[in-house]
């Protein structure tokens, strides 16, 4: 199953984070990905630029989309990053999450819909009759 | 006769097993309500066939498997079920092995499956209302009628926060399983918190039917029982299953015949349940021993030493505040300073626990705190102060029987108010 890992936080000032702060939350956030990786658990993933840098596009119901400076939301909490990974269960996912290296903010935890697969094409009638024969 | 016997072995089985078969079928389907449905078919022809071919000498299994049969027979149909191939060898593995040593084997997985399904239903990405409705619902066998009941809201509400909740659980991919050794402490501390919040609605219950509120109590205790057994090396479940039944041994003796709440220091003792004590007591005992030492094991402690004492005049109330104390480190907030105020009182006079209560901030619109008060005023002769008290008490709602015992007070105390001239 796959999970999208929100992130949401607080954009930090950045003029007030020294270069040793930055150098640090990037490698810390690294050494993450990788475990991602040497798990195979990732899928994607990214941070994104800071807020002042976001458009929006609005869509309606006619007419043209509009196009407009600035985030979505302009709530205090903002969506900085995000991850899709790849899990057998919630938990292992919730597993991952906790492992993200943060001193503040919020993950959101969201379930990608799945795509159907051919054996939901087959027939129960089909798959009773193969489950018993295998007995 | 015969017919109404196996009706009531019937009703008996329900309760005990339907809980197990449903558990089982969830871990398989991963849905609870075609596993809840196929339960409850499978004792419709309980009902049918008990009464007229006898009950089988198993009547668990026997459920588990009518309602595995129901189940295939529901995937046969359904073309649009995903993963059926998993599902269907899921349920072939449910056929019970034909010998009986091996049915002792089956009877552990089933268990296992209970226990699975408990973590499930407590799982913290779920809402905590809904954790309690579906453990209920789920592994206690409750309607959803009757748990609408016993938490106070319509039915309908209480259908669609089931809805919800078993829908997040397939949606999101809740597992079916135990939690590794690294997430126990969490999700058993989940766990707990919800059977002791089930329990609570049973033995304190807000307004709620009496028989409902038996009901919860009951299923709560049962269910901790069941993580006792299985995780025989967590102290707190321990903690927590003698607590809940110290507490449930003065069950009787709480209301009296008038349906009037009965103070601790006023109950017949005579009528506290002595198999319920001695059972809490030991596994007391073993829980404080295990440590390390959890609010549970704290409080039931506490009431172990309540139970000790013959005579209400026999507490220890001072170990009783050295437990508070404890308990205030291992689990700190205002209705835990509450009670140890009460217990200061008790100690060391009606005085010193006023001086305590005065000092708690946040518990303003919280009914115990000015019971207490008015309680403590009323020993103390403050009559004018301890109606005052009584009155602020019964303007927040609560348990209907403890509002009729709280009246009866306040006229008490108002009656020997001296006339003002």
């Amino acid at each position: 199953m796959q999970y999208m890992l929100l992130l949401q936080g607080e954009e930090p000032n950045w003029e007030d984070v020294s270069p040793e702060e930055m150098q640090a939350t990037i490698e810390s956030m690294g050494r993450f990905n990788e475990e991602l990786k040497d798990a195979g658990a990732m899928v994607t993933g990214g941070g994104l630029r800071e807020r002042a840098t976001a458009t929006v596009v609005r869509f309606q119901l006619e007419g043209e989309p509009i196009v407009t400076d600035g985030p979505f939301t302009e709530t205090k909490e903002q969506l900085m990053g995000f991850w899709i990974i790849d899990c057998a269960n919630l938990d292992e996912a919730l597993a991952w999450t906790r492992k993200v290296p943060l001193q503040g903010g919020a993950i959101e935890v969201r379930p990608l819909v799945e795509h159907s697969r051919e054996e939901d094409d087959i027939s129960g009638e089909e798959l009773v009759r193969r489950a018993t024969e295998k007995k | 006769m015969e017919a109404s016997n196996s009706e009531s072995v019937v009703d008996r089985t329900f309760r005990e097993e339907s809980g197990r078969a449903v558990a089982s079928l969830i871990r398989v389907l991963g849905d609870f309500d075609l596993a809840e449905e196929a339960v409850q078919e499978a004792f419709i022809v309980a009902l049918e066939r008990w009464p007229r071919d006898g009950v089988p000498s198993n009547p668990g299994a026997w459920i588990t498997q009518v309602a595995r049969n129901r189940a295939i027979d529901r995937l046969r149909r359904d073309r649009n079920l995903r993963e059926k191939t998993a599902i269907l060898e899921g349920l072939e593995a449910l056929r019970p092995p034909a010998i009986s040593p091996a049915e002792q084997v089956a009877a552990t997985e089933i268990a296992d499956d209970r226990l699975r399904l408990i973590f499930t239903c407590c799982h913290p990405a779920l809402a905590r209302e809904a954790r309690v409705a579906l453990t209920l619902r789920a592994l206690g066998g409750l309607t959803t009628a009757e748990i609408a009941s016993a938490f106070l809201v319509g039915e309908s509400t209480m259908a669609q926060r089931l809805v919800r909740a078993k829908k997040k659980i397939q949606m999101a991919g809740i597992p079916y399983e135990v939690p590794d050794t690294g997430q126990m402490p969490e999700r058993l501390s989940g766990v707990l918190a919800t059977l002791y919040l089930v329990f609570n609605e049973g033995y304190l219950g807000s307004t709620s039917s009496d028989l409902v509120r038996v009901e919860l109590s009951a299923e709560a205790i049962r269910l901790c029982r069941l993580v006792v057994d299985q995780l025989p090396s967590e102290p707190e479940a321990k903690g927590l299953l003698a607590l809940m039944l110290l507490g449930d041994s003065r069950r009787r003796a709480r209301v009296d015949g008038d349906g009037r709440a009965v103070p601790l220091e006023e109950q017949d003792r005579g009528l506290w349940d002595q198999g319920q004590i001695a059972e809490g007591l030991e596994l007391s005992e073993q829980a404080a021993a295990a440590g390390p030492v959890g609010p549970y094991t704290v409080q039931a402690r506490i009431a172990a030493t309540h139970a000790r004492a013959e005579l209400p005049d026999q507490t220890d109330w001072a170990r009783i505040v050295r437990l508070y104390e404890w308990l205030e480190k291992v689990s700190p907030g205002p209705v835990v300073e509450l009670n140890r105020a009460v217990a200061v009182a008790m100690s060391e006079g009606p005085e010193a626990g006023l001086a305590l209560i005065a000092a708690i901030e946040g518990l303003d619109d919280y009914r115990p705190l000015h019971s207490a008060r008015a309680e403590l005023l009323r020993r103390l002769g403050r009559d004018e102060e301890a109606t005052d008290a009584y009155a602020r008490a019964l303007e927040i709602p609560g348990n209907e029987v403890e509002t009729a015992y709280l009246e009866r007070r306040l006229s008490e105390t108002r009656s020997r108010i001296p006339e003002s001239g």
